[in-house]
């Protein structure tokens, strides 16, 4: 039996950092919104009180905030030679659970892309011929920077955002990034201040002849009340935020943002622990008619709805296209289709720096408490004679030193016995990482499409990854770590151990939460599933939001760009699509 | 256990009951929250009074998990992995092996994050654990299996009995998978899985088992479950005058 539920103008699935975006725009607009979350509510004082939040083991190595692998994973293989295995456990991404979703456990690192990024595949061609992009399956964005400009904006009010600007509507200001694009305002708070080991990479940074700046911070440096009423504390510097929740009111989530205010709204309704299984549609197949989901107690329900917006992470977001039939499959053997195509992720390198003489207190930290230099960033480099095309920033991030995953020893130590013992007691205070965040470019093999063989917990084929590092990013990674080594030996370090990323690529070690793609903008229904509005090119009131949309991945944080399309998409709903339904761009 | 603790777990008896009375297709759960119902919501996120998510301390006393032979072992190896010497405590002497023996029998070592459905293949290295078991049943075939292979090289003696040498160079075949045991267990995936517990006994909060009094924390100079840094942030280049403290204070705080 499926029970019936009350019709809604909006139906939200999931309710993270996009489904409050939106919750908050269409409700504010008069519409009737409900979410739907398939796992529990989560507060601050319930779930990450600053009481028992300081506890490495259970959110990170136990997984506590966490999506549950045990009752919803996915299948792995690096290439198409190979079969696809269940990841039986989380290793190299995290997505979270619950309401805020990632949003809740995110170090709050708040980047913009360049303005290059966005047209990446003409930009790049431009400048260094065709050739350039061969092997890649890079595309340019429908939308430029300037016209997401508004919207990063909003987002940084929404979040309150820490940092100095380097580009104030054109002019380039002392202290911030000299290469970002323009802003409009100035960042809603100052930068955080510097603790010892990246005030140190600042001055030799700079010595050098690169651009340091402050990283821009969702861990605000002063309290903060954003145009919601919210308000957010002053941060102190704990040391737990990525895979932790903040007790303090002082990162930036749904929980602190927008969900206090959304829940105020009487157009607005939560209903937890109901996971949606499929978009229905009409039997003409273009128009969606809301979408059945299952209750924690095994019932089904069907909830009608004029408008449903893809809210959950991106893997579920392209999973339900694919399970929905809504847009066309992606083929990496013929190349045709779209759903799932451009599957990319972040190329993650890194460089440990020791010290003999110097005690950095690298437990002293925040989510984005960083210098940072993007000189080696996207275009922001000459790429002739490379061999690749993009880039990293390059930063000196101390989000804290939790002892687990954070006691570093020159290698030489080994990873147990008398000299590890040693030289972890020696070196914990002695030593941090220089984080080399780099871009991730598409090639046809990698792509997310259903498994033919593992079925999830409802009996529906599990999403399956291909993914391998392209030769193009392997370069790239190499280069840039290169340049993160040449600061970190001009910093007096004793030792220096860089890790540029290395194919093949593995789902084991914990390297990032950054998985875009899949659900591609675009210009054309040919090479995108959605177009700049985030709505479906096959179903017209159904609109997806999260880093699935992105053609490819730059090199920064997905957050602000994904929550700035949020944002765009809303704007689009509540004037010209509310004004007249159906297709926001024709094909 | 903490005192909450019996009326929390009544309450998830309660609801695992529902849920396998309920329908066949569905065992939805999710952390910390098995079964939970659905709820509607609006005005405001829900405080839940008195269900604050805290931890639970791992109970005292001797192993729950481990038989007598399995702890011998577990302790001989942590303590290989982490020697007795001035420098700070050693795996045993931080509690480790009672660590991993309250995990085991816990959450993680029941699989709590694991999905084990079929079919089960070996996989490449890049695809991560494959193996059917669960973390527990995992250490209980690999501890078999790896005493088995030592008491036939050695004339029945047991890991432990072996000399610190001998011990470390098994124990580095098994960290380059060059151990070939006789049964299912690859050594190396074993000796990954271990030495992460082992970090984890001796650098995570004591309430869990290990990290006896701070020690481990202490040695490396972690202050712990600190709430705030922020007079520090600037004090370059110096130790801080904070002690090591975890989420349940620390020794001079409370009697014994």
């Amino acid at each position: 039996m499926v029970i019936r539920q009350k019709p809604v103008d909006v139906v939200l699935v999931g309710f993270g950092w996009t489904g409050a975006i939106m919750a908050q725009q269409l409700c504010d607009a008069g519409f009737n919104v409900l979410a739907l979350e398939r796992s529990a509510s989560q507060t601050t004082p319930d779930n990450f009180a600053t009481t028992f939040d300081q506890d490495e083991l259970r959110y990170m190595w136990r997984h506590h905030l966490f999506q549950n692998v045990k009752y919803s994973t996915l299948t792995f293989r690096n290439n198409p030679m190979q079969q696809a295995l269940p990841m039986r456990h989380l290793g190299s991404f995290l997505p979270g659970t619950g309401v805020g979703g990632a949003g809740v456990h995110w170090n709050g690192q708040i980047w913009r892309f360049l303005p290059a990024d966005f047209q990446l595949k003409s930009h790049n061609e431009k400048r260094y011929g065709k050739q350039a992009t061969n092997g890649l399956t890079i595309q340019d964005w429908p939308v430029s920077y300037d016209e997401l400009e508004p919207h990063y904006t909003q987002f940084d009010l929404v979040c309150g955002t820490s940092g100095k600007a380097g580009n104030l509507k054109g002019a380039i200001q002392p202290g911030g990034n000299p290469f970002e694009g323009m802003r409009s305002q100035e960042y809603p708070t100052p930068p955080l201040p510097m603790t010892y080991a990246p005030a140190m990479f600042a001055k030799v940074a700079a010595a050098l002849g690169h651009h340091p700046f402050p990283h821009p911070a969702g861990n605000l440096s002063k309290p903060y009340t954003n145009p919601y009423g919210a308000q957010l504390g002053a941060c102190t510097f704990c040391g737990f935020c990525e895979k932790f929740g903040c007790g303090n009111y002082a990162k930036a989530s749904p929980q602190t943002t927008l969900i206090p205010y959304i829940m105020q709204k009487s157009n607005f309704e939560l209903r937890t622990e109901c996971e949606v299984l499929k978009v229905e549609k009409t039997p003409d197949g273009k128009t969606a008619t809301g979408v059945t989901y299952i209750d924690s107690s095994g019932v089904q329900h069907f909830q009608p709805a004029s408008i449903v917006v893809l809210t959950a992470y991106q893997f579920h977001n392209v999973h339900l296209l694919l399970l929905s039939g809504i847009g066309k499959p992606y083929n990496s053997q013929t190349g045709e289709g779209v759903v799932g195509k451009n599957y990319c992720y972040q190329t993650m390198s890194s460089v440990e720096v020791f010290f003999e003489d110097k005690i950095l207190n690298p437990f002293i930290g925040a989510g984005a408490l960083a210098s940072v230099i993007d000189d080696f960033n996207g275009d922001n480099f000459d790429h002739s004679g490379l061999g690749f095309i993009g880039g990293a920033y390059i930063a000196a991030l101390v989000t804290g030193a939790r002892p687990i995953e954070m006691t570093r020893v020159p290698k030489e130590a080994g990873k147990w016995g008398l000299a590890w013992k040693k030289a972890a007691a020696k070196y914990f205070l002695r030593s941090f990482s220089i984080s080399v965040h780099g871009s991730s470019y598409a090639q046809a093999n990698n792509c997310l499409d259903l498994d033919p063989t593992y079925r999830d917990q409802f009996g529906r084929p599990m999403l399956r990854m291909t993914f391998d590092f392209p030769d193009n990013d392997i370069k790239m990674a190499k280069y840039c770590t290169d340049r993160a080594t040449d600061v970190a030996k001009a910093m007096g370090a004793s030792s220096v151990t860089p890790k540029a990323q290395k194919a093949p690529y593995s789902i084991v070690p914990y390297q990032t939460t950054h998985n875009v793609g899949g659900t591609m903008m675009g210009d054309s229904p040919n090479t995108s599933v959605v177009n700049k509005y985030s709505q479906s090119w096959d179903v017209s009131n159904v609109f997806v939001t999260g880093a699935g949309l992105f053609p490819q991945n730059a090199g920064y944080n997905p957050t602000a760009t994904l929550a700035a399309l949020a944002f765009m998409s809303a704007q689009a709903i509540k004037t010209d699509y509310r004004k007249a339904p159906g297709p926001l761009v024709h094909a | 256990m903490s005192p909450k603790s019996p009326s929390k777990f009544d309450r998830r008896s309660v609801l695992t009951l529902g849920a396998a009375l309920g329908s066949s297709a569905v065992a939805l759960a999710h952390d910390g929250m098995l079964g939970a119902p659905g709820q509607d919501i609006s005005g405001t996120l829900p405080w839940r009074e008195g269900e604050t998510d805290a931890p639970d301390a791992a109970p005292t006393g001797g192993w729950t998990f481990f038989t007598g032979a399995e702890a011998a072992f577990i302790t001989s190896a942590v303590d290989r992995l982490i020697p007795a010497d001035p420098t700070g405590p050693s795996g045993s002497e931080a509690g480790v092996p009672e660590f991993i023996d309250r995990q085991l029998a816990g959450g993680y070592g029941q699989g709590e994050h694991f999905y084990l459905n079929g079919p089960w293949a070996k996989g490449e290295e890049t695809q991560g654990y494959q193996s059917r078991l669960t973390p527990a049943q995992f250490y209980r075939h690999a501890i078999a299996e790896i005493e088995q292979y030592v008491g036939n090289a050695n004339q029945g003696k047991a890991f432990k009995d072996l000399d610190a040498h001998t011990q470390d160079a098994l124990l580095k075949q098994m960290e380059s998978g060059t151990l070939k045991l006789k049964g299912s267990v690859d050594s190396k995936t074993f000796f990954t899985m271990f030495l992460q517990n082992v970090k984890e006994g001796y650098f995570s909060d004591p309430i869990y088992g290990g990290n006896k009094n701070g020690n481990a924390w202490a040695m490396i100079g972690f202050p712990g479950a600190h709430y705030d840094y922020s007079p520090w942030v600037t004090a370059y280049n110096r130790r801080l005058p904070v002690k090591t403290v975890g989420l349940l204070g620390r020794r001079g705080w409370t009697r014994g």
